[in-house]
């Protein structure tokens, strides 16, 4: 059973990545890192309650989309199927955890060796970049991760798609999914090209004040002691919130975006020197999400201000001698860049 | 003053509470060395955690798939099937995991340890299997670390609530158990149930906050510890007394907090080599210390105020033993192990060539061809059961052996023109941490200033836990070029066996002025320089002397031949000139 979303004491910054990631699916994934125990994977695991359920061909390894256009990337099986006799089923969307030490073949897919030594049979088996696809893959201790299926998730990641060439297989499948990771950065830095990856990216610390030291430690206590009551008392708290999240997916596209809010993030990016387009993007997605979110029906600076620390602190270019943390670096050119439009 | 007999005391109280409620105190790490008084203390643990339950120990060696679990390939090749076979962790659903020599322990297993610890659970994806499996375990991680940087990986224990230390007991403080399987019985029924009111949270909270333990699962662990503790004594509210039993077992072990005494008592090192003078520095980079905690005072005289008698001195001898092992917060420096490459993928060889046979990859290739293979063999033989493999089918496992560098810094940080150069040192180091997590290399730091050297950053992957401490780095006084180099010569000698390259990188104007023992003179002190330069040679570090005089010095090139090193005038070194050079120099396989 897992720990209800809405219980998390505190942790603003992560649960509101969390839900931008929940509503928006394009801002392309959130990295939590941060000091040990403060909840990093329990709000991750949580998150899954919140996800609206999703429509899926009914025995589609790969979660197939029913209503997807025929033009659009779909599996190897569903391609064969009859597009008019396409059974469909709703389930929740998934959120699939990359243990640690899983293998390459289980990652990306394989050969299925049961049916091969059976039946001689050449079937591949897909693994769980295909159960990902159209959901969530978290992976925890994300800066532990082996480095050759590091290699294999960026590429992935980067294109949606799944091409597996091995044991005589020639497979490409859909597999386009939100990536969530979290760490310890004591353990070891994560390499630039999978911190790119992520849209967003949350600091997480202990919090320092006694209030809300004793109130997290107090909801551990409950919720282990009585795991089922706990979640009872939370659950209509946790339902408004998937209902938040629902409503704000449905209205995405209705929100307006004014061109002084995009000329905003343009200008904070440049300030701040971030390379591409990606850290813009994602600026402007966030806050529309965040928008969603709030019920608003339009982008204003709040949000932009609110989401400018998640989306561009792990873009900026680090310089070793320059001991400013990064956020106090975006912080600041916020405050210069909106002071002078807004 | 708490002695070995109270020590042991607690550690038996230690033992129950786990005994109790196993899962929800994920374990303990037992610091001690094997003898008569570790395993009495074993012994009580299993007589009172139930010697039906499972109790497996896990060995150093073991590898990922017989942890997790995989795929069992006896049975597989004898049926000509997949056949699974369930790990160590599953294996001991319900009961507890022993970790021998923890402190050594390999990173990827502790990692896997601490996630079965998380999650009750062990989600498996490996070899053609996707699985999830209970695994409600407790860990007993046994440390036998004496140098200081065998430390039980610190994510492994946030993740248990107790560390008892038994290495100040002796075989005349053993006393009888007072706690029968009887009460223990009792108390895993009542425990959950015991009343422990939210001024008890809030003072078990504050006692934490005080102790700047400031992770929050042991706060966690200590509320149920004063829960367990109740039960234990027969009571249905937690008292005083149990909140104070929680503080000393869970919370003051893992404290960094040094308590100043009323009246001066300092605690004398109980056992072991002489302590090694630590400038106090050394607590004030320490990456926990440096957390910017908010301790009211308030709270700090109020968790005085509820902590037992006779904590004040233990904490004097955490101190002291801290200091001994030259601070807190080293990961053990085993979990950056890569020693035996990362596989990457296998290729067709012959298995009777160096080289390792990869069985699941010579299954996959074999497979496909079964059916027509039995047909084949069916004809001239029996028919069999079973996998038939040819020779052309085996798969050799080919690994990335990467031969982990260290480049270990030796900075002069002595005399006026110490800052500049300290700066420069530190610039370079961080330019090369930038660079080292793509090549995977670590950095170390050592500092000589005054009459001592100190090793200010131990090798570290890590930008985060450099900056910390590279922060404070200190500078000024005596130039003792001799004990830089001793330390260097040390730690290359650890480095060497992991496994790694060490490179050392010593900056200095080789103007040494302070002997090994401390006394002065010009002559004395580059005779011990260049001496403990020979050492270095003989251990067979590459090394590099980079002069940071104004005007390059006869010394500073002795210096370099005596370590077998190459000698680099840099009067005006800056950070990137420094990272550059090294790097080049390194790849070259040159310095």
């Amino acid at each position: 059973m897992n720990f209800p979303f809405s219980a998390i004491v505190g942790q603003d910054d992560m649960k509101r990545a969390l839900l931008i990631a929940a509503v928006d699916h394009s801002v392309g994934g959130v990295l939590v890192f941060g000091d040990r125990g403060t909840g990093k994977s329990t709000a991750i695991r949580a998150l899954a309650s919140l996800l609206p359920k999703i429509r899926v061909v009914t025995n589609c390894p790969y979660n197939c989309d029913p209503d997807s256009k025929p033009e659009e990337l779909s599996c190897p099986e569903c391609i064969a199927r009859d597009p008019d006799k396409l059974k469909s089923r709703a389930v929740g969307r998934p959120v699939v955890d990359l243990p640690l030490g899983a293998t390459e073949d289980r990652v990306i897919g394989a050969l299925d060796l049961e049916r091969a030594l059976r039946e001689g049979e050449k079937a591949f088996e897909p693994g769980l970049l295909a159960r990902a696809h159209r959901g969530f893959l978290y992976i925890d201790e994300v800066n532990l991760l082996e480095d050759h299926l590091v290699d294999a998730l960026l590429d992935v990641a980067a294109s949606g798609e799944n091409l597996v060439e091995r044991e005589g297989l020639s497979i490409r499948h859909p597999a386009s999914f939100v990536l969530v990771g979290s760490g310890n950065p004591e353990e070891g830095e994560l390499r630039p090209q999978l911190l790119d990856r992520f849209g967003l990216s949350v600091e997480v610390t202990t919090p320092d004040d006694l209030k809300s030291r004793v109130e997290i430690v107090r909801q551990r206590d409950s919720f282990e002691r009585d795991p089922e009551e706990f979640c009872r008392k939370w659950r209509r708290r946790d339902g408004q919130l998937r209902r938040r999240v629902e409503k704000a997916r449905a209205n995405l596209d209705d929100i307006d975006l004014p061109d002084t809010i995009v000329e905003l993030a343009a200008g904070l990016c440049l300030r701040l020197g971030t390379d591409g387009l990606r850290g813009e993007l994602t600026l402007i997605r966030a806050a529309r999400a965040l928008a969603g979110l709030e019920g608003k029906s339009e982008v204003s600076s709040a949000e932009l201000r609110a989401v400018a620390p998640l989306a561009l602190c792990h873009r900026l270019r680090r310089d070793p001698l320059d001991e400013t943390a990064s956020a106090t670096r975006v912080e600041r050119a916020v405050e210069e860049v909106f002071g002078a439009g807004a | 003053m708490p002695d070995g007999a109270e020590t042991w005391r607690d550690a038996l109280a230690a033992a129950a509470m786990l005994a109790v409620a196993p899962e929800s105190l994920g374990g303990a790490v037992l610091k001690g060395f094997p003898g008569p008084v570790r395993d009495l203390w074993l012994e009580r643990l299993r007589d009172l955690f139930g010697r039906e339950r499972p109790w497996n120990k896990l060995p150093l060696h073991i590898n990922e798939s017989r942890l997790v679990g995989g795929l069992d390939l006896v049975s597989t090749l004898q049926l000509g099937e997949p056949v699974f076979m369930r790990g160590l962790l599953t294996a001991s659903d319900g009961g507890l995991v022993q970790l021998s020599m923890a402190e050594r322990a390999d990173r990827a297993i502790v990692a896997q340890v601490c996630a079965a610890l998380d999650r009750g659970e062990v989600v498996v994806e490996r070899d053609g299997f996707s699985a999830r499996n209970p695994a409600r375990i407790a860990v007993l991680a046994l440390d036998e670390g004496i140098d200081e940087d065998e430390r039980v990986a610190d994510a492994l224990q946030d993740r248990v609530a107790f560390a008892p230390d038994l290495r100040a007991i002796g075989i005349a403080d053993l006393d009888d158990d007072p706690i029968s399987t009887r009460d223990i019985e009792q108390a895993r029924r009542s425990w959950r149930q015991v009343e422990l009111d939210d001024e008890a949270e809030l003072q078990l909270c504050a006692a934490a906050a005080a102790l700047a333990v400031t992770s929050l699962r042991p706060a966690t662990f200590a509320v149920r510890a004063a829960r367990i503790a109740a039960a234990l004594a027969g009571r249905e509210r937690a008292e005083l007394e149990d909140l104070a039993l929680a503080v000393r077992l869970v919370l003051v072990p893992r404290s960094p907090v040094t308590f100043t005494e009323p009246e001066p008592a300092p605690e004398p090192p109980p056992e072991e080599e002489s302590a090694t003078t630590e400038d106090p520095a050394e607590n004030e980079s320490d990456p926990r210390a440096d957390d910017p905690t908010v301790l009211d005072d308030r709270i700090v005289e109020a968790a005085a105020a509820l902590l037992p008698p006779g904590l004040l001195t233990a904490l004097a001898r955490e101190r002291a033993r801290r200091q001994r092992q030259g601070g807190v917060g080293k990961s053990g420096a085993l979990r950056y192990s890569g020693l035996r490459g990362r596989p990457v993928g296998s290729v067709p060889g012959d298995p009777r060539q160096r080289g390792r046979l990869d069985l699941l990859a010579t299954l996959r290739s074999a497979a496909p061809w079964q059916k027509l293979r039995r047909d084949a063999t069916r004809s001239t033989q029996q028919a069999q059961r079973g996998v038939v493999v040819r020779a052309d089918d085996f798969r050799l496992r080919r690994y990335k052996q990467r031969s982990e560098s260290t480049v270990i810094f030796v900075v002069d940080a002595s005399g006026s023109a110490a800052l500049h150069r300290l700066a420069e040192a530190k610039g370079a180091v961080e330019m090369l941490l930038a660079d080292c997590y793509v090549r995977r290399d670590r950095v170390a730091l050592i500092a000589f200033r005054g009459r001592d050297a100190e090793l200010l950053l131990p090798p570290t992957r890590s930008l985060v836990r450099a900056k910390r401490r590279l922060t404070a780095l200190p500078g000024g006084g005596g130039t003792p070029l001799a004990a830089g180099l001793r330390a260097a010569a040390e730690l290359t000698d650890g480095v060497r066996r992991r496994g790694g390259t060490p490179t050392v990188v010593v900056l200095t104007d080789g103007r040494a002025n302070v002997c090994l023992d401390g006394s002065t003179g010009r002559e004395a002190a580059f005779e011990d320089a260049r001496h403990c330069a020979a050492m270095l040679r003989l251990l067979g570090a590459r090394c590099m002397v980079v002069d940071t005089s104004v005007r390059p010095h006869l010394h500073g090139e002795e210096l370099a031949q005596a370590m077998g090193g190459i000698y680099l005038p840099l009067p005006h070194a800056d950070a990137g000139l420094l990272s550059r050079v090294i790097n080049e120099r390194r790849d070259a396989g040159v310095a």
